[in-house]
């Protein structure tokens, strides 16, 4: 395997308020390989958010990255200046998000819009960057690309609108993509198209991929990797099978067996299991395993200290000291949550 | 849940008509026909999911039953009498027994009132029992949807979005409904949390016999919880049946795309997808015939003339296709 072309090393983003300081990514490390799709999962407030803005450098204040280095092509990102940072975004590493309609502006096409990104990186005319422009959006599989270049974004559907940003992000031919929950706002059938449209692109454009989302389903479809965060921290990495087969961790374990399932036999589980609680405020985060509160194999040692991302084996790790023992329910120092509901509000 | 039990709820040629524009230029002419014609019945005790994409109508169908929004045309029968043609007073007096979730937990609940007061409003508003009898109430009713009674002093900002869903879901059974719409109670809410609000609402229906209106997007979610799914497309219901049938055999080439492209959550698992050619219709000029022909990939051309009816195909499974249901001569 060639060298990574992504590295994130022990990343902590931090954010400055006046009530505290709220350790958003901590200590957050991962690596992407050419040519790969790792994605980034976890519930609103885990911190994927803003790893992903920190790896473009683009994180608001009162929030500043205080620690890890972003190996970017042998290059550590946070090192560079200002002005060669701008020249990597678009460029080399783009980035889509949730929101198409929030991220285009309303009073210019969409041609122009992607024109003007690609004049801004390539020595091209104006017209060279339209014809460009028009050819991208063919590529994204819009139809009538011609004509649709001269609409604005008001007179596009969702899905069109997100493949205009697809088209504005791969017009310069990054090398890393990142793409921020590309198809939360979208209907399940347009999902499927996106979805679909990401993975052929992938391939043509020898394109990694750093996807950010919080649906299960979507990971189990388009990663190769999955790293799991909770409170600003990867609390599990590992292949997608392996996330999804045999989790080392507890909260995959309770994530993954909280999601009702469409099943294929019509056998269904009456109640859904949960897991206990709620996320933990990120200015009053618990001793040692940030997990452990709502956690059904906590043991005292869990609460003393904290707890480092340890190897599973070659190619998973997990922030868990009872790592071995996930999916044991005889290891379940609490018991299982399908009772009564009034007991565990959330 | 049996084809005997009796109906509490029953829809009939429903129709929401909005006008669009401003109206001042174009004459507002054009209207959006949000919901157009549906037909269903909610049985006793059952969750009736109500499925589609964002536009097909399932929304304005749960306000138009309540008569939140005024209907256009049809009937809503509740327990056998029309709310649709009942007086104002009347109906506000069976209001009590009809209530709605909304989903998103942080708009739907006044910042500036405590969660007592929040919980207690249906009850002063509908004048029920004396100051000290609501406050009973509403310690009851946090306990019963897993909060503490010491939680009515807070406001809803301290509360976190799944404990605010429990305290709208609170406030609709103050008055002790008979019938809840659930409209997207659990869409904005993470996961895990997710789940919790999904086993109180089956705990809930449990105890207090309640029959739900199911409104969501994800069909995951409404496989599990309900009892029946109808799918709506354009302001069109296409399919109607068990939950357990319609997952297990859909019959409308909508129904089928739809579930095809649901991302399942196991990656040893690969689905052939149904792709779906070009985007949903406006319901202003919505396509002749079947709503659904433009994008169907089994259309004819006769589905261009005629519109589908609902048809029985197999005991309580209904589908609107002429090409898998052709209907029956007259």
């Amino acid at each position: 395997m060639a060298d990574n072309i992504l590295e994130v090393k022990n990343l902590s983003t931090h954010f400055f308020t006046r009530a505290g300081t709220i350790k958003a990514a901590d200590d957050v490390s991962f690596n992407i390989e050419p040519g790969s799709t790792l994605a980034l999962v976890g519930e609103s407030g885990s911190g994927k958010s803003v790893t992903s803005l920190s790896i473009m450098r683009l994180v608001p204040p009162p929030g500043k990255v205080t620690a890890g280095e972003i190996m970017f092509n042998g290059r550590d990102l946070l090192k560079l200046s200002e002005e060669r940072m701008r020249r990597v975004r678009g460029r080399e590493i783009a980035m889509i998000f949730q929101d198409p309609m929030t991220s285009l502006n309303p009073v210019y096409t969409v041609g122009d819009q992607i024109a003007e990104a690609i004049e801004l990186h390539e020595r091209l005319s104006r017209k060279q960057a339209w014809a460009k422009a028009v050819e991208m959006m063919t590529r994204v599989k819009i139809p009538d690309a011609e004509r649709r270049a001269r609409d604005y974004p008001h007179q596009l559907s969702g899905g069109m609108r997100q493949r205009v940003m697809i088209a504005m992000a791969l017009s310069c031919k990054p090398k890393l993509l990142i793409a921020d929950e590309p198809t939360t706002a979208l209907d399940v059938t347009i999902q499927a198209e996106i979805l679909e449209l990401l993975k052929g692109l992938r391939e043509d454009f020898e394109l990694s991929m750093l996807l950010i989302t919080h649906d299960l389903g979507v990971v189990a479809e388009t990663a190769g990797r999955v790293a799991v965060m909770y409170a600003g921290r990867i609390v599990e990495e590992a292949p997608v099978r392996q996330i999804f087969g045999n989790p080392r961790h507890p909260y995959t374990e309770g994530l993954l067996r909280s999601v009702p399932r469409l099943t294929e036999q019509g056998i269904r589980r009456r109640r859904l299991e949960t897991i206990e609680g709620t996320v933990p405020n990120l200015l009053h985060l618990p001793e040692g395993c940030k997990f452990a509160p709502r956690c059904a194999y906590v043991i005292d040692e869990c609460t003393t200290a904290d707890i480092p991302l340890l190897q599973v084996d070659d190619e998973r790790r997990a922030r868990c000291i009872r790592h071995d023992l996930i999916g044991d329910v005889s290891a379940r120092t609490r018991p299982e949550r399908v009772g009564r509901s009034a007991a565990n509000a959330g | 849940m049996s084809e005997n039990t009796p109906t509490l709820i029953e829809v009939r040629n429903l129709t929401k008509y909005f006008p669009t524009g401003a109206g001042l230029l174009d004459g507002g002419r054009d209207v959006v026909r949000a919901v157009d014609d549906v037909s269903f019945t909610i049985r006793r005790g059952e969750t009736f999911g109500l499925v589609g994409e964002s536009g097909c109508g399932k929304s304005t169908t749960g306000r138009s039953i309540l008569r939140l929004i005024e209907p256009t045309s049809g009937e809503v029968r509740f327990d056998g009498r029309d709310l649709l043609s009942m007086a104002s007073n009347e109906l506000r007096r069976l209001r009590r027994e009809m209530q709605i979730i909304f989903q998103d937990p942080y708009s739907s609940l006044n910042p500036r009132m405590k969660v007592g007061q929040i919980i207690e409003e249906p009850l002063v508003v509908h004048r029920v029992g004396n100051r000290r009898d609501r406050a009973d109430r509403v310690g009851n009713l946090l306990r019963l949807v897993g909060l503490e009674p010491e939680h009515a002093v807070r406001y809803p900002h301290e509360f976190s979005g799944g404990q605010r869903q429990r305290i709208g879901i609170a406030r609709a059974l103050a008055l002790n409904p008979k019938f809840i719409v659930c409209d997207e109670p659990v869409s904005a809410l993470d996961v895990s949390v997710q789940a919790q609000i999904v086993n109180l609402l089956q705990d809930l229906q449990e105890q207090l016999g309640l029959t739900y209106l199911f409104i969501s997007h994800g069909l995951s979610v409404v496989e599990h919880i309900s009892t029946r799914v109808g799918i709506m497309y354009l302001g069109k219901l296409v399919e109607v049946a068990s939950s357990e049938e319609i997952f297990r055999n859909p019959l409308h080439p909508y129904t089928q795309a739809l579930l095809s492209a649901i991302p399942i959550p196991d990656p040893e698992l690969r689905r052939e997808r149904l792709p779906l050619k070009g985007d949903i219709p406006t319901a202003i000029e919505p396509p002749s015939g079947c709503r659904f022909r433009t994008r169907c990939p089994i259309a004819e051309p006769r589905c261009a003339d005629e519109e589908p009816e609902l048809i029985e195909v197999t005991p309580d499974h209904f589908v609107a296709c002429m090409v898998v249901a052709p209907a029956q001569k007259k």
